[in-house]
């Protein structure tokens, strides 16, 4: 009964606003063969039929956040502080940043007991590169490398629920500023190979992430508006799990939603992906914590 | 891929037993006992292990959200279901524009007529499954739900 009222709210559509620029060079190439024939300016259903047909390309030309696709109801729940859910999380992750480690520091021994000292402009960088792995370096990965080296704490497993909660706090101090990762230097190979995961497809269901969220963005796909799968909003209170949820842990549910099997949370394959479709959102405000379906 | 699940060759070693037990419920088609079928062109003249369809059973796979889900995707004269999918093509009047043949294999594997599509094939070889969810590499649906989802599409025909 619940479940079904939430699909009713999170299924509604809402009017979007323009958003920025992402995504590569192949895509604008296919976008300009779709505006000289006119078919952007054709209807949706016309739009992603004719790319359907002419290959896996993106149907969007600008990034929206998922926010746009939700009901006006849950775009104020989101907006509203003290009704968005997903501030539990927040409370809780300056908690645990202000918890001493093995060694007596804290996360706010260096940056502040509300993280006044974190760089919002940073955090909105992350993947990061690490040079030592040559290797992406997502925020949580860094998060659990803080705790290691400054508090000489045991590094925790990927997606553990503190780290989660560390990384919603630090996200949430970064509300605003614009997503800005640097996918034109040694992340690259690391972003076609997202890229590669995002468009192959998968489990019992044959999808790629890319045909809901490229190929069919604004359609219903029964009771819900498929969105772009913009992850600006993560760590994310997701309306469907009752809990906050990072961006690994929503890959893993719409991999078995596709009936295939999932990667382990932090493994190549989902640092990856993490990696593209956070640069494809690049320029999207980050949002955490965003309410998701 | 069957080697990751030690629990699969207990099943197999079960054999016949697993076969007859799968036969009895009509249960999910793994690749021992897929039903081959031949396309010419576009089409799949002769219906699947020369099964009969059931047009009112076909109706309830293609409501079933496990099963055919068909609304996930498609508007279809089904009033009952508030919910009808706007991804693929409405189904009105489908049986005027395409024939028994056609119908089946945009069933059994639509990406014979478009490699891009983002429908599944109902009755795809598993051999083809990328990554299944352990305990899903069968196809979708069986051969006998292929035939009554046919024969209720086969229905659609003028305006309903």
């Amino acid at each position: 009964m619940i479940r079904r009222r939430v699909a009713a709210l999170v299924g509604a559509r809402s009017p979007g606003r323009p958003g920025q620029k992402a995504e590569g060079r192949r895509v604008a190439v296919r976008r300009g063969v779709a505006q000289r024939t006119g078919l952007l300016r054709g209807g949706l259903p016309g739009l992603a039929l004719a790319l359907g047909l002419a290959g896996t390309a993106g149907a969007w030309e600008e990034p929206r956040s998922g926010y746009e696709f939700l009901p006006p109801e849950v775009q104020q729940m989101q907006d509203d502080e003290f009704a968005n859910p997903g501030m539990f999380a927040v409370e809780e992750g300056q908690a645990a940043f202000n918890e001493p480690g093995f060694n007596g520091k804290s996360c706010a021994s260096c940056h502040g007991a509300d993280g006044e000292k974190l760089d919002p402009q940073a955090i909105a960088r992350y993947p990061i590169y690490d040079a030592e792995k040559d290797a992406p370096r997502t925020l949580q990965q860094q998060v659990n490398r803080c705790r290691e080296y400054q508090l000489e704490e045991l590094p925790l497993p990927y997606d553990d629920r503190r780290l989660v909660l560390l990384e919603t706090f630090v996200r949430y101090k970064a509300r605003g500023a614009e997503v800005n990762v640097d996918i034109d230097g040694p992340l690259r190979p690391f972003y076609e190979a997202g890229r590669e995961l995002y468009r192959t497809r998968i489990g019992q269901l044959q999808m790629a992430c890319t045909h809901c969220h490229d190929q069919y963005t604004g359609a219903n796909l029964r009771d819900q508006v498929l969105n772009q799968g913009q992850v600006n909003g993560f760590p994310a209170y997701r309306l469907m799990a009752n809990r906050i949820s990072s961006v690994q842990r929503k890959f893993r549910d719409c991999f078995v939603t596709l009936r295939a099997r999932p990667y382990a949370p932090g493994s190549e394959a989902f640092i990856n992906l993490e990696l593209y479709t956070t640069a494809r959102g690049n320029g999207l405000p980050i949002e955490t914590p965003g309410i998701r379906r | 891929m069957a080697r990751e699940y030690p629990w699969r060759n207990r099943v197999r070693c079960a054999g016949p037993a697993a076969l007859l037990l799968l036969l009895a419920t009509g249960g999910p088609v793994g690749a021992a006992d897929y039903v081959e079928w031949q396309a010419e062109g576009l089409a799949i003249p002769q219906p699947l292990g020369g099964l009969d369809g059931d047009p009112e059973r076909g109706r309830e796979l293609a409501i079933a959200r496990d099963k055919g889900n068909c609304l996930a995707c498609h508007q279809m004269p089904v009033p009952e279901q508030s919910d009808h999918g706007t991804i693929g093509p409405p189904l009105y009047g489908i049986a005027d524009r395409l024939n028994e043949g056609q119908l089946r294999l945009r069933v059994v594997d639509e990406k014979r007529v478009n490699p891009e599509t983002i429908m599944p094939g109902f009755y795809r070889h598993p051999r083809h499954f990328n990554r299944p969810l352990p305990g899903t590499d069968h196809t979708i649906l069986t051969a006998q739900e292929v035939e009554d989802v046919v024969a209720y599409l086969m229905t659609l025909k003028g305006a309903q």
